[in-house]
């Protein structure tokens, strides 16, 4: 198969594909396409078994909307943090992108840490994973979607902490871009997740 | 055999990508999304609003996916590729959602 160099403002990769495009970029698309059914899925059984619990509390006893509504704010907040980094270190400005990056991370935080402190006021009000179906599908949902920000979360610091030892910088920018789509995956899932589960009337 | 020079891929590549957006452009489209997730709120609150807010949340909620999607994470201006491989499974998923409501009878208005 024909080999082709990429462009000049991808030659900081170094990579030769048949595509002419990054083979790293290719796969993180694919991976977020397979992340589209993981939590099709998921969110297909939450609305399947919608409004069909027998016993309570049901999600009219539970929600607090206003407070979720913060740590959805928050969230999108973190996606606009993110893009700037990566702006940043497409500009070799890798000072900033730590700024941007470590208020993403912090943001992403901050939002983990608000689902744990609402999850745990859920189980005193007595929901849990096996009380009834609400409680099921809401925290495998959610539970997942704020594993995946735990984990974007990881990643983030840990280009933070690379960023000073020199492993990271205008050539590398391609890193910080892929960490980007899947943050910005992670925060569109919410997205979904605060309409669909919180905001829709039961 | 013709192998395809870096000058011939750079051209292609280059000639069709529009500019990526600037900070500016990231900040104001972020505004648009925290004043979006507003509206839902509000909405959320109108009892006056309550036998259309299902289509209401539902398009508002679309429009901030689209916005994420295509600006923050590029794909307006990425290479068409990129698009197809995520909006294909995308799209799968939402078929498998409507095909599950369909089968379950179930409908997004409580019942």
């Amino acid at each position: 198969m024909a080999q082709v160099s990429l462009p000049a403002d991808h030659a900081a990769e170094h990579e030769q594909t048949s595509t002419g495009l990054s083979n790293r970029k290719l796969l993180m698309w694919s991976f977020l396409g397979s992340e589209c059914l993981f939590f099709g899925t998921l969110i297909s059984t939450y609305l399947v078994y919608r409004n069909h619990s027998l016993v309570g509390p049901l999600p009219q006893n539970v929600f607090d909307i206003p407070y979720t509504s913060v740590s959805a704010f928050v969230l999108l907040m973190s996606s606009l943090t993110m893009v700037l980094a990566l702006a940043a270190i497409q500009h070799g400005n890798v000072r900033q992108m730590r700024v941007w990056l470590l208020a993403t991370a912090l943001l992403g935080t901050v939002f983990v840490s608000g689902q744990v402190y609402e999850f745990t006021g859920f189980v005193r009000d007595g929901l849990s994973l096996q009380k009834n179906l609400f409680g099921t599908t809401f925290f495998v949902l959610t539970g997942f979607h704020g594993a995946h920000v735990t984990v974007g979360v990881i990643m983030l610091f840990s280009i933070f902490l690379n960023s000073f030892r020199g492993k990271v910088t205008q050539k590398d920018s391609l890193t910080v871009e892929l960490a980007g789509l899947y943050w910005h995956f992670v925060d569109v899932v919410w997205i979904v997740i605060f309409t669909v589960v919180y905001l829709l009337p039961y | 055999m013709h192998n395809p020079t870096s000058t011939d891929v750079t051209t292609s590549e280059t000639s069709h990508q529009p500019a990526h957006p600037r900070a500016g452009e990231y900040v104001r489209i972020a505004v648009i999304l925290a004043v979006i997730t507003m509206v839902e709120v509000i909405v959320y609150y109108q009892e006056s609003l309550r036998p259309v807010i299902v289509p209401i949340l539902l398009v508002l909620s679309a429009i901030k996916f689209s916005l994420v999607v295509l600006f923050f994470m590029h794909l307006k201006f990425d290479n068409r590729l990129f698009s197809t491989i995520f909006t294909g499974p995308l799209m799968l998923a939402f078929a498998v959602l409507m095909a599950l409501l369909t089968i379950f009878h179930r409908v997004l208005f409580g019942a």
